[in-house]
């Protein structure tokens, strides 16, 4: 506890503790495909962060092309109007 | 006489307990399960795939009139797509409620028209925007270095709504955010299969009759 106060006085007004984040970085090694496959134990913060802006950046990229591939297929469809409500019967 | 006094007793407790047992259940589900796991149910997934049809649907009705966004784009069905997973969230996290508001700022200038979405979020975010920011300034051995630092910017960067925001914001955000892209990742394909498989088989066959 008196280690802990002294090193909140030292980093200033920090109200959150090291568990807390070491938690949250443990939750979010656990969803990146990566790191879950290697072990746990050896892999670092940054390397936690870079996985993790690397694994966002190509999830955005894979929205980008099935968007793209959506409006494309949107497109041809949207001549047969009752194919379109089919559809969307069956989906919802 | 009596049971029509002793009927309305019966109905308040029979009513307590159900939305006791409502209550209840509600409490479980956000407490038990993670909110990656919560990303992952069939539930969520159909409710975003039914959002996002109806958004596209609305989308490829309004391309006729002119706007300055290109209409069917891929960049559009982004935006759409986009703005259903924002509702799917349920406006709980900040990437959900800064992306429900930059698409209703583009709104309110270029189209007046539609008011209802715009209601609809701002009873959402007004009853959100009491959860006061808890986290201050912190520090941790490894956080003041500057490589992390800059790497946490970067992914401060990347999920919407988290520029300004201290480390453990930005991670919390992340965690649901990346269970929320391959969610939507997920219902896209899916949906992606459905109508290549269904224009396939309209080109080949002759189209059936409308009525049935």
């Amino acid at each position: 506890m008196s280690s802990r106060r002294s090193r909140q006085s030292s980093a200033g007004v920090s109200r959150i503790s090291d568990d807390q984040i070491i938690d949250l970085v443990s939750k979010l090694r656990q969803l990146l495909p990566e790191i879950r496959d290697r072990r746990s134990d050896k892999v670092s913060a940054s390397k936690v962060l870079q996985e993790t802006c690397n694994y966002i950046r190509s999830l955005h990229r894979e929205v980008d092309d099935l968007s793209e591939r959506l409006s494309q297929l949107l497109a041809t469809i949207d001549a047969d109007s009752a194919e379109a409500a089919i559809i969307r019967s069956l989906i919802m | 006489m009596a049971s029509t006094i002793m009927n309305p007793v019966t109905n308040t407790d029979s009513d307590r307990r159900r939305m006791r047992r409502k209550k209840k259940s509600m409490i479980k589900e956000n407490q038990i399960n993670p909110s990656h796991a919560v990303w992952k149910s069939e539930t969520r997934q159909q409710i975003y795939s039914s959002k996002l049809v109806q958004a596209l649907s609305q989308l490829s009705l309004d391309s006729p009139p002119p706007s300055s966004s290109a209409p069917r784009g891929g960049r559009a069905v982004r935006e759409a797509a986009d703005k259903a997973l924002a509702v799917a969230a349920k406006g709980r996290t900040r990437w959900s409620r800064a992306i429900l508001t930059s698409r209703l700022k583009l709104k309110f200038r270029k189209r007046k028209r539609q008011r209802g979405p715009a209601a609809a979020v701002a009873a959402v975010t007004g009853s959100i925007r009491s959860k006061k920011p808890r986290f201050s300034v912190l520090k941790l051995k490894a956080r003041s270095l500057p490589t992390v630092q800059r790497k946490v910017k970067v992914l401060g960067r990347l999920v919407p709504g988290c520029r300004k925001e201290p480390l453990p914001i930005i991670l919390e955000e992340a965690t649901d955010y990346i269970a929320a892209l391959e969610m939507q990742v997920r219902a896209m394909s899916a949906l992606a299969e459905l109508l290549s498989g269904s224009g396939s088989a309209s080109s080949s066959s002759a189209p059936p009759p409308p009525s049935q």
